[in-house]
Order: structure tokens, then C-alpha cells, then sequence
């Protein structure tokens, strides 16, 4: 057991110094009838690395990995390169196996890297604050939507119909839970705009998506004045983080409060998480923010130093009247995303967009020329719907086998909705001319 | 003899020991460090991309105006900053790190090697599902060794944190209540005193009332209080206990505690923080519970990585399981294994979706092959060690410090800070042990102790390195018996001195702008 | 004008049909240092021991309650830009509230400031 330094001899000259017999003596309060000692049933004993390696490689084999071929997946989570620096900053010791940097004398390397990564998103948002990280995309727009309620006193929240419907499913279990009502708008694939004709006096927020799930940008910029007029705040979305090189960010739209998904800049795709959930909004409104802040102070000495702040608002204080519960939340995959950034920079940034828009222009091209495909998102960054002519699910199957893997079926997250033909497809820098011909030449085949 | 007295001197000459200021700011091996913004600027890039031929735009005008202004650096530069910076960071690899209920244990490497297997982290939450059997395979083995530890019938793999566990079994205590016709009168929680914050927040987040119950001089629920609670029982929602408690003590009355919380018709929930103190010596199941997550981020070894990701599956008693959330893993009779993904079918009472995908399968590949490691054997081991090394430093420490409660501890040891002389406090304590190489213990938590220190080693400490900590903490405890007041400026030897949170706090600098810096500079 | 003071540690002065709230010297001294001072809309309705503010420490939040049932007609906004003065001047310029009375008579549940210093004695 290679992980467990204690001897037999160390064990009991221990025990001896404790005045114990048997480490059973320490289960004494435990039940009669729950205390176990034999070891539980039905689970192997240890093994040393190689057989856990064998293992767990033969698991990992039974999956198509995303670089093993032509890959049109998005829908939330994206094929980015993550260049190889960020995963070995990310491995370091200091960073990887340490704590919530609660000892601030001894965390000043965790706490810098956070108080850069919140410059960071302020910027690429640009809002005028963010926080340290929240779990994930869905969580993060979950909690801008009870924050809004708690900073306008008002209990009813709108969604838009391009809002991904996993994070609209998160946003109405947490405010139906809190007592809130949540209005969903009808799915559409360009319907952000209709948020503004739905905001009333009793708004809290209006929630949209720009690139929402059907990939279409929108400039929510009058969706942000009918919600400010009626005292409702906006909550501007986004799953994918490279667009905001790009495309409109939330605070340029006017919006009070930007969330999103930060998967996209340094982190893999790890089939779904952990990925890093940004949260920004404008300054005022700080104090009802969820999750750790990060901020800038001087030491004894008068040096300039980091700490957690504004904890009164955290549940390790307020108890029961926190802004949020959480505590944990995705500080190694924030470190990512702050070190790809660094290595991007401003200007970097922007070139992956254009590249990311660039393939995704070709492949939109390409795609919609064929026969009896047509390209259904009217203003895109780097996804967009199409519709085929027989059944998605028929057609990604089709495409499996060709070795392409084609996208997602929109019917598998809109089941309700009529989208059988339709098809999410995205491209990144990774997207190859090759693939985006491998995946039209077995397209044409199939329809 | 021909007498060469050339070359350089191999004593050192006599020490100079007194601190002085560097030109360069940086302290031999710790090397200064700017801010990222005052060392990039947004044309340098450490990432070489093809040229955008910029030929093609479908953005129906939908562009940025103000770019970001951020700075870059190139590779050599950026591997510096962090490097540097990741200087100024204690950690687990480092030593000791005995922040209790936050079970800090050694974070093994063959965790990290499969976690970056292609197969588990380069796939995708929404590809096919047919091209990620092994990956649903993974999840439901998982799920299986979670379920038999616990023994528990079934368990939520997608809660993304410790917090988000307890959010998902308070929501599936609603959707039962709720489907008992009952959601909108049992209202009420009990939570005792000494529970961890997330605990009350996440009731509130869920829509109930926090309502306290006391401790008793023993460090466990005080039944007294508890009856009293209970004397009204048509508003009871449940409990959220934890066990071990926070105090690092087993409670004694569990079983109590779950039968009166059944009679009163609410359901019981664990916090499984600690769990690490009974793995594979007690079965959760067998103590009446209803909900438990188990922080895979604690137990099952998956690194803190300075604040997260963290995960938190969430078991669950036949009463709640029909209630779990969306989506999990079900193998077919056909040996496929699929994913439910909607409220319908397998799925219709859940009460929902939390979160965007199936969870943090990062960690769920570190902690099985964790648990693999250790084996059925090993973790009833790991327990044990736990417990016992804990135990040792409190007896080792007993007659210097003030155990907060008599008997053997679980898998932490409690001291209060009675034994400190007039002035000096449980951070003084904390803050010395820095100077001696270790991070602190959890101080001030729980509340229920004054000046609370409380100290988790983990299975995984030598007793060579547990002898030298409890050295080192001893010799702190009795200068702060004897007043010494030199404990109140530590440490004097860290990368940063006590910093003023006061400042931090009242004029909130959450962000790098320019004009801070020059205001700094004013002052 | 009378001083009266709370076991809650609030002071209120009383002018007339008016009255200034605050928190007193020795509620500011436990607290440490103030960070942050949440003060009630003008116009706001409270009954007595209703939580009306909210008072700030890095490591504590404090409810500040109403001495008397009343209405808000003046909120001291300097403290949101310099919390520090709760500490420097708890019971003169750092006071949180002027309310309009709405039952003086609720004034003779309170202590005066004998009665309030005897009874922090005691704590």
C-alpha cells in the first residue's frame, strides 16, 4: 500500500503513546450494528500502478477521442489546442496540491494568478468586476439569475429561446427552489431580441445568449435598454469564451451581469468537466456577487499583497444568509485559463477568433452547398444548425462510421422540439481544410 | 614546498545576519515577481498562429469595439511568472498540511497520468454515445464503488462540489416533500451549531428555514435540543448533520437522531465531509441516512488545486433515490451503458438538471484509480491510519494545548485556545507555524470552541513527520502559555508578512487598472 | 434631546418626534474593524427589533436593529465611502439613521446611558 507510510512498528509504538489497544478502540461510539470489521464485500484489493494502468488505459480505449479524427462537436463545450505550457504550470506541485488560499502569507502565488485571471475576464467581458471562478458555465448563469432577483427585490426571470437549455434546466431548478418564477421564451434559433418585448415591471432579469446554442450572435444592446427601463437587469450569457475576441462582448451590450463558460481557453474537454465558470457584472452590484473574491492590499511590511475579500457575503460567514453556497470552486481550472490567456495575449486572442470564424465560415460553405443541406443560423462565430435531409440521428451515424464526428443532434437537447433534422456543427483552429472535406465528401454520400 | 595559496576560500566567513533590501527585490531562490499587466503587453504572444487570411466574416456586424488590451508574454516569460509565483505557495507535496475537515492528503501521480489519457480527457460531453462506452463504463464502476462503501442504493454523479452535493440531496429532499403534497409545509431544517457554513446556506438555497440545535458538553447534538426542535413535527423538512461532526467526533446518537427525524416525517441528510475517518469501517447506509455527498476532492485523494475543481457525488436511500437528478449512467440489457438525459422515462420524478453535463470526470478518473490503488483493504487501512495519526497528535499535544473535548477524536483533534496566556490568540499559533514549515490548522472553525484550532494530519504523514510537526507545535503552544509576544508579528519568515484585510475590504481593489497603480504610488 | 440605548447595542437620540440611530462605541469596539455599512431606502417602514442595517467586519456580518418603530427620513450616505467612522465616532458622526417616531412611547423600554453602561459591565 504505497500510499500509506505508517509501519506495523510505527502503528503500535503509537498506539502505545495514545493508550489505545486496536484502532478499533477508536470506533467505539459508532453502533454496535454498524461497525464493520471485516472489509466490505464486493470490491477488489489493492493494486500496484501497472494493473490500475492496464485497467483504466483499456476503459480510456473504448473512446473516440476528439483529436483521433474530424471533430464537429460544440454545443458547450469546444475542441481547442491547449498549448503545453498550461498543462505543465497547471501540474505544478505548489499549484495543483494546495488549498483555498485561506493563509495568505503562504498562498501569494494563488492568490496573484486569481487576482490576474479576475483582470482578466473583467476584460474579455468587459465588465467592470469578476469573481474567482464559479463551477462551471450552467452554475454560474444559475446564480447570476438568483442574484439578480436578490439586487432588484423581484422574483420573476426570463429566459431567452436560445439560452442552452442545460443551463436554462440549472437556472429554473435553483430559482423555482428560491421561490422565483422563471418564464421560458419559445426555442428559436435567432430569438434573443424577443426578450425585449417580454420584460414587464416585475423582472428581475432577462437571460440571452450571444453565440447562443444555435450558435447565432446577436448584439443584445436593446435588450439591455427595454430591461433597464422596466428596472430589470440583463444577464448576458456565452458558452464559448474565444468568441469574445471577436464578437460583441456583454458589457459593450450594457448587460449588469456576464456568465459563462471558460472551458474554452486552457482547459481539455474532459467529457463534460471540470470546466471553470466565469461571472462578471458592474461594480455596484459586487457586494451581492456569489463565490471568492480576490483582492489587491499590502502586507505588514507595506509590500503590495493579495487576499480573499469580501467574504462577508460567503456562506463560511453569513450562514444561512450567504449570497450563495458555494465554497469549492474551479481554482486549477481558472489557473488554466489565466496562463493560456497570458499566453494569448490581447492581440493572440483576437487571431484565434478570426481563425476559429474562419474555419467555421469554411465549413459553413462547404456544408451548405451540398444538395439538400442548409445552413439555418443566420450569424455565427464558430457553430451554427444545419438541416439534412433525413433524420440527424441517422446522419451522425452514418458520419460515425465514415470516422467523422459530426456534431450534436439539436433533438438531443431539445427533445420536445422538433428538431429531428437538425444538426449542431462547430469549428475551431483545430478544424483542418481535410476535415472539412472528409465531413462534406460523407455528407454528400449519406443524403 | 612549493606553496600554492591560490583559489577560493572554503569556510564561509563569519554570518551577516541582519535583513536587507535587495536591488533586484528578489530574496535569493524567491524571486520577484510584477503583476502580469506591468510586465506583457497585448502584441507579445507565447502561442504561434497561422495568419487569419480575413476573407470570410459571418458576424452580421456583431464585432467588439474596444479590444481587450491584454497583455501577453512569450513562452520563456510565462513559465517565469508562474514558476515564480508558484514560489510563493505552501503545498501538500511540500508538507504537512493539517487544515482540518479539509483532509489534505498526498495526491498521488498516477491519478494525474490516466486523468490526461486522450480517451478520458480529450472526448466530448456530447459526442455519440456509442464512442464513449468507455467512458459511461467509467462513471457507472465508480458510481458502484460509491454505492458499496457507502451502502447506499444509489448515488447523483453530477454534483460539481462538496456545496453542489448538499444542494443536490436538500433538492431531492423538496421533490420528495413535494411529491408527498408537503412542499410547501415542511418547511423547517435543523442544523446544528456547529455545522459547516454551506450547510445553512444550502438549505436557504433551497427554499427552507435554518433552525439551530446545540451543541452538548460532549462536542455532539444535544438530544435535549434536538426533542425540543421536534416537539413540533407537520413543518420537519429534515437535518443536515455531518459525522464524523465537525468537532472531528463520531456521533454517538446517529442512529437516534435518524429514527426521531423519520417519526417527525423528514428526511436525513450527511454531510460526508468527513468521511475519510470511516471509509471501509462504517457504512453510511447503516445508520439511517437519507443523502450524503462524499468529496471526492477529500477522501479519494483528487488534488485541492488551490481552491478546486472539486466533486461531489451524491448518494442516496431508497426513499430518495426516484428523486435524483438528470443526467446518469444506465447499463442496458445489452451490456451498453446510456445516458438518461431528460425528466421522462427512467427518469420521470427526478427533479431535474443541476448542472450542464454529467459531472467532473477528471476527478472521477483520479478517484477510481485511487480507490483501485487502495483496494477494499487499503481504504479500510486508510481510515484507520487517519484516525490514528489524528489521535497521536492530540496525544501528543494534550498536556501543552487544551483538547476541546475528552476521549479519543475520529480522523481530526480539537484543541481550544485556553491554554494561551492573555493577548495572545489562535492566529498567533496558526501564523508561528508558518515560520516552522508548515501551514496552519483550521482556526476559528468550528464555532462552537473557542479560539478553535483544529488539526486533520491524513493517512498519509510518517510518524517521523508527525513527530517533528507536533515538535514544533508544542514548542508554539507553550510560548503562548508564557505570553510571548514576539508570536503576535508572525511569521517572521514567509514570502509575505500578515497582510491588512481591513484595507482589502474597505476600498475593494478587485482588479489591475492603471490609475490604482499610480494612486499607490501617491501614497 | 435624551440618549437612549438598546441591550442590542443601538443608540437612538431623541429630538422631538424624531430620533438618530446608531450603534454604540462599545458594539463598535467588539466588531473590530467596520469594512462596510448597509443602510435602509429613505422611506422605509420598520417596527421595533426589526433588522433594518447591516454592519461589517472582514470577518463578521451584524443585523443592526430598530431601537423604536419609525420611519426612514435621512440615511448618513458618508458612511458607505468611509465605514471607518464607526469606529472613530460611533455615537456622534457615524450615526446610521434619522427615523420619524411612530410611538414614542416605545422609548421607555429603552436604557439610559447609566443603565446602558451598567449593563456592559456585565458582559
Amino acid at each position: 500500500m504505497r500510499y500509506l507510510p505508517l509501519t506495523p512498528e510505527d502503528r503500535a509504538s503509537m498506539l502505545a503513546t495514545i493508550g489505545a489497544r486496536s484502532a478499533d478502540d477508536f470506533y467505539s461510539d459508532v453502533p454496535k450494528a454498524a461497525r464493520l470489521n471485516a472489509k466490505i464485500a464486493g470490491l477488489p484489493d489493492h493494486q500496484g500502478e501497472l494493473a490500475v494502468e492496464r485497467h483504466m488505459t483499456k476503459l480510456a480505449a473504448k473512446n473516440r477521442s476528439a483529436s483521433s479524427g474530424p471533430f464537429f462537436v460544440g454545443a458547450g463545450a469546444y475542441k481547442h489546442h491547449v498549448p503545453a505550457t498550461v498543462d505543465m504550470i497547471i501540474q505544478r506541485s505548489e499549484f495543483l496540491t494546495t488549498y483555498t488560499p485561506y493563509q495568505p502569507e503562504i498562498a501569494q502565488g494563488t492568490l496573484q494568478t486569481l487576482f490576474e485571471f479576475q483582470t482578466q475576464v473583467a476584460a474579455l467581458t468587459a465588465m467592470d468586476v469578476a469573481n474567482a471562478s464559479m463551477y462551471d458555465g450552467s452554475t454560474a448563469c444559475a446564480e447570476a439569475a438568483v442574484m439578480a432577483a436578490r439586487v432588484t427585490k423581484r422574483k420573476k426571470v426570463i429566459v431567452s429561446g436560445g439560452l442552452h437549455p442545460h443551463y436554462a434546466a440549472a437556472t429554473r431548478l435553483l430559482c423555482e427552489a428560491q421561490g422565483l418564477t422563471v418564464v421560458q421564451l419559445p426555442v428559436a434559433i435567432d430569438g434573443e431580441g424577443e426578450l425585449a418585448k417580454s420584460v414587464d415591471g416585475e423582472t428581475a432579469c432577462v437571460i440571452g445568449q450571444s453565440p447562443n446554442v444555435f450558435g447565432t450572435v446577436t448584439d443584445l444592446s436593446g435588450v439591455a435598454k427595454s430591461a433597464h427601463d422596466k428596472g430589470a437587469l440583463l444577464v448576458s450569457v456565452f458558452t464559448e469564451a474565444v468568441s469574445l475576441g471577436l464578437i460583441t462582448p456583454p458589457g459593450e451590450m450594457g448587460a449588469d451581469i456576464a456568465a459563462g463558460e471558460g472551458q474554452s481557453i486552457g482547459n481539455g474537454l474532459n467529457f463534460g468537466g471540470p470546466y471553470v465558470g466565469l461571472f462578471a457584472c458592474k461594480e455596484k452590484l459586487v457586494r451581492q456577487m456569489p463565490g471568492r473574491l480576490c483582492g489587491e492590499t499590502v502586507d505588514a511590511d507595506g509590500k503590495r499583497g493579495f487576499v480573499l475579500t469580501l467574504s462577508t457575503r460567503e456562506q463560511h460567514i453569513r450562514r444561512d444568509k450567504a449570497t450563495s453556497n458555494i465554497c469549492t470552486n474551479s481554482g486549477l481550472c481558472a489557473l488554466a485559463f489565466t496562463s493560456h490567456m497570458t499566453l494569448l495575449g490581447g492581440k493572440g486572442l483576437k487571431e484565434l477568433a478570426e481563425l476559429n470564424h474562419e474555419a467555421a465560415c469554411e465549413l459553413a460553405d462547404t456544408l451548405g452547398g451540398l444538395q439538400g443541406v442548409e445552413v439555418l443560423t443566420p450569424r455565427f462565430f464558430n457553430e451554427f444548425a444545419i438541416r439534412t435531409p433525413i433524420d440527424a440521428e441517422a446522419v451522425l451515424a452514418m458520419l460515425d462510421e465514415a470516422g467523422v464526428v459530426g456534431g450534436v443532434r439539436a433533438s438531443r437537447l431539445f427533445p420536445k422540439d422538433h428538431f429531428g433534422d437538425v444538426i449542431l456543427v462547430a469549428a475551431t483552429e483545430c478544424t483542418t481544410t481535410e476535415d472539412i472535406a472528409a465531413y462534406a465528401a460523407a455528407l454528400k454520400e449519406i443524403i | 614546498m612549493g606553496m600554492n595559496t591560490q583559489g577560493r576560500p572554503t569556510v564561509p566567513a563569519s554570518a551577516f545576519t541582519s535583513t536587507f533590501e535587495t536591488v533586484s527585490g528578489s530574496r535569493g531562490l524567491l524571486q520577484h515577481e510584477d503583476l502580469l499587466f506591468e510586465i506583457g503587453t497585448p502584441e507579445t504572444s507565447g502561442v504561434d498562429l497561422p495568419k487569419p487570411k480575413g476573407t470570410k466574416n459571418r458576424l452580421g456586424g456583431v464585432k467588439r469595439k474596444v479590444d481587450t488590451g491584454l497583455p501577453g508574454l512569450s513562452e520563456p516569460q510565462a513559465v517565469r511568472h508562474y514558476m515564480r509565483l508558484s514560489q510563493r505557495n505552501y503545498a501538500i507535496d511540500l508538507g504537512l498540511f493539517p487544515l482540518g475537515s479539509c483532509t489534505m492528503k498526498h495526491n498521488p501521480r498516477l491519478n494525474e497520468k490516466m486523468a490526461r489519457l486522450p480517451g478520458f480527457a480529450d472526448i466530448h460531453p456530447l459526442q455519440p454515445q456509442a464512442t464513449v462506452q468507455g467512458a459511461l463504463e467509467l462513471i457507472d464502476e465508480l458510481a458502484t464503488w460509491l454505492k458499496t462503501l457507502t451502502g447506499m442504493p444509489s448515488v447523483a454523479m453530477s454534483p460539481k462540489a462538496g456545496a453542489h452535493g448538499e444542494l443536490c440531496g436538500m433538492l431531492a429532499i423538496r421533490q420528495a416533500l413535494i411529491a408527498r403534497g408537503e412542499g410547501e409545509s415542511r418547511k423547517r431544517v435543523l442544523v446544528p451549531e456547529s455545522a459547516h457554513g454551506t450547510n445553512p446556506a444550502t438549505a436557504v438555497q433551497c427554499g427552507f428555514v435554518v433552525d439551530e440545535i446545540r451543541a452538548d458538553a460532549r462536542g455532539r447534538v444535544d438530544m435535549e435540543d434536538l426533542k425540543s426542535k421536534l416537539a413540533r413535527t407537520d413543518d420537519i423538512a429534515g437535518i443536515m448533520l455531518t459525522n464524523p461532526n465537525t468537532c472531528g467526533l463520531f456521533e454517538t446518537d446517529i442512529k437516534n437522531i435518524a429514527d426521531l427525524i423519520h417519526k417527525a416525517g423528514g428526511y436525513f441528510y450527511c454531510d460526508g465531509a468527513n468521511f475519510n475517518a470511516i471509509v471501509g469501517r462504517v457504512r453510511p447506509g447503516d445508520l439511517g441516512i437519507d443523502a450524503m455527498h462524499i468529496n471526492l476532492h477529500k477522501t479519494f485523494s483528487t488534488p485541492h488545486g488551490g481552491g478546486g475543481p472539486g466533486s461531489g457525488p451524491t448518494v442516496f436511500s431508497g426513499a430518495l433515490a426516484p428523486y435524483a437528478p438528470v443526467p446518469f449512467v444506465k447499463k442496458d440489457e445489452d451490456g451498453l451503458f446510456r445516458l438518461v438525459e431528460h425528466v421522462d422515462g427512467d427518469a420521470s420524478e427526478s427533479f431535474g438538471r443541476m448542472v450542464a453535463f454529467h459531472g467532473q470526470m477528471g476527478m472521477f478518473v483520479r478517484a477510481l484509480t485511487y480507490m483501485l490503488s487502495h483496494g477494499a483493504d487499503g481504504l479500510k487501512q486508510v481510515a484507520e491510519d487517519a484516525v490514528l495519526n489524528a489521535n497521536y497528535v492530540q496525544a501528543r499535544l494534550k498536556h501543552v494545548m487544551t483538547p476541546a473535548f475528552d476521549g479519543f477524536c475520529m480522523h481530526e483533534a480539537l484543541f481550544s485556545d485556553a491554554f494561551t496566556a492573555d493577548g495572545i490568540e489562535t492566529i498567533d499559533i496558526a501564523k508561528a507555524l508558518i515560520d516552522e514549515g508548515y501551514h496552519p490548522m483550521t482556526m476559528y472553525f468550528p464555532l462552537v470552541v473557542h479560539g478553535a484550532m483544529l488539526i486533520e494530519p491524513t493517512e498519509t504523514e510518517s510518524k517521523a513527520e508527525l513527530d517533528r510537526f507536533c515538535d514544533a507545535l508544542e514548542s508554539i503552544a507553550r510560548r503562548a502559555a508564557q505570553g510571548d509576544e514576539t508570536l503576535k508579528s508572525a511569521p517572521y519568515l514567509a514570502p509575505a508578512k500578515r497582510l491588512d484585510e481591513t484595507r482589502a475590504a474597505r476600498k475593494p481593489v478587485l482588479k489591475w487598472t492603471a490609475a490604482e497603480v499610480e494612486r499607490l504610488a501617491a501614497e | 434631546m435624551t440618549t437612549y440605548y438598546t441591550k442590542d447595542h443601538e443608540w437612538i437620540r431623541v429630538d422631538g418626534d424624531t430620533g438618530t440611530v446608531g450603534i454604540t462605541s462599545y458594539a463598535a469596539g467588539q466588531l473590530g474593524d467596520v469594512v462596510y455599512v448597509e443602510l435602509p431606502e429613505t422611506g422605509a417602514k420598520f417596527a421595533r427589533g426589526d433588522d433594518f442595517a447591516v454592519v461589517e467586519s472582514v470577518k463578521a456580518a451584524s443585523d443592526v436593529y430598530a431601537p423604536v418603530s419609525g420611519s426612514v427620513m435621512e440615511v448618513n450616505s458618508a458612511l458607505s465611502d468611509a465605514p471607518e467612522k464607526v469606529n472613530e465616532a460611533a455615537e456622534g458622526d457615524a450615526w446610521f439613521v434619522r427615523v420619524k417616531l411612530a410611538d414614542a412611547d416605545e422609548l421607555s423600554g429603552l436604557m439610559d446611558e447609566a443603565a446602558y453602561a451598567v449593563f456592559c459591565e456585565g458582559l
